[in-house]
């Protein structure tokens, strides 16, 4: 029986690269990316000041906070596919990236005349939505190439992954988004990018099984 | 750094496997297929030793299956201990799901009332000893232990036909004395 399974496999043996792991889960992310990204361009178009928003510091905080978030969330991933992977980093990294966006947005506060447009801008709904609604089609590609790969810990690696979709969902969105508040991006954003993630999470737990 | 010559083995073919090298790979899968048994069945408890068999099977398809996530410039053992563990904890997790014990393992609720046994096998020997002990012997062994006559005979180093007229001639003596006189 074993012996006949031995020989069955090591017939169907293909050589496998260096680097097919992270191949295949940054393939599924580009691609998945770009389906985001003609999504984005559908249903919202670019934000019309686009010109004047990138001389701004906070086109760049939205741009750069999104981008990091999808980038560590891509290398938990990487860590926590494989059976004998610890993340602890990339937590740590996001964390404290979180932590000085709050500082600027609490320095930004303290200088406005009027706050809450800044807390509570007037797009939290459409952030909450969209987000998750671009993260969709990447979390959805993340979960396939996992399939393929070995989370020790399913739950843990789905969240990796959503927060990767999520950041990537942020990013994208942050084209179409015109809010001016650092608080804004740090709470609605992020909690678009958690709600992501804990899809992923759960969604993992089910379909990461192996 | 000191490494394990298992590791240094077991990494090498690993190396030359992900290469496509078959023959390796072949080497490589029949070694892991023994350490997995041994493997799974320290980890089982005898309930389930059955089991440890499946557990290698499905233990090296997915070594096969992603064997892309073993990173090259890590311990080898190490990954293939992580997948083992995985496979034996998702095992246990299933079977404490639905935990199935076998038929014949249910039988202390219907068990033997030993006392009873106890007390037949005393008056068998008082009965037995009142004839001669090679006859009582011949007796025990085809009418209690089950063995056939033909077995009972070549222990005594007699002939089928004098076993059987011994073991007819102390069944009767027995009936003689315990039932009552002959009727």
């Amino acid at each position: 029986m074993t012996d006949d399974l031995i020989a069955r496999l090591s017939a169907d043996l293909k050589p496998v690269r260096r680097t097919a792991m992270p191949r295949l889960l940054i393939g599924a992310l580009l691609v998945s990316g770009v389906v985001a990204a003609i999504a984005m361009l559908t249903l919202l178009g670019m934000r019309p000041d686009m010109e004047v928003a990138t001389t701004t510091m906070m086109y760049w905080t939205k741009f750069g906070y999104t981008l990091a978030m999808a980038l560590l969330g891509l290398a938990a991933t990487l860590v926590l596919a494989r059976p004998d992977g610890r993340a602890r980093w990339p937590w740590l990294a996001a964390f404290g990236l979180l932590d000085v966006l709050l500082v600027i947005a609490v320095v930004q506060l303290a200088r406005a005349d009027d706050m809450m447009p800044l807390i509570m801008g007037s797009s939290i709904l459409r952030a909450l939505t969209y987000i998750p609604v671009f993260a969709l089609p990447v979390l959805l590609a993340a979960l396939l190439a996992l399939r393929r790969m070995a989370p020790a810990n399913p739950t843990l690696a789905g969240f990796a992954a959503g927060i990767m979709a999520g950041g990537t969902g942020a990013w994208i969105y942050a084209f179409a988004c015109a809010e001016t508040g650092m608080m804004f991006l740090a709470l609605w954003y992020t909690l678009a990018i958690v709600i992501v993630a804990a899809l992923g999470a759960v969604l993992g737990r089910y379909l990461l099984r192996w | 750094m000191q490494t394990d010559p298992t590791e240094t083995r077991l990494r090498g073919l690993m190396l030359a496997s992900l290469d496509g090298d078959a023959a390796a790979y072949r080497a490589l899968l029949s070694e892991l297929g023994r350490h997995l048994r041994s493997y799974f069945t320290r980890r089982l408890t005898p309930a389930f030793a059955s089991h440890a068999e499946d557990l290698v099977q499905e233990t090296l398809l997915a070594i096969h299956v992603r064997r892309m996530t073993y990173d090259r410039s890590r311990p080898f053992t190490a990954w293939l201990h992580a997948v083992a563990h995985h496979k034996f904890v998702d095992h246990v997790r299933r079977q404490s799901i639905r935990l199935t014990v076998p038929l014949e393992d249910d039988a202390p609720i219907f068990a033997h009332d030993d006392s009873a046994d106890a007390l037949a096998r005393r008056d068998l020997d008082v009965v037995l000893d009142a004839i001669p002990a090679r006859t009582g012997d011949l007796i025990r062994r085809t009418r209690i232990e089950g063995a056939s006559v033909a077995e009972a005979a070549a222990a005594h180093g007699m002939s089928e036909t004098a076993a059987k007229v011994s073991i007819h001639r102390g069944l009767k003596s027995l009936a003689a004395r315990f039932a009552g006189g002959p009727k």
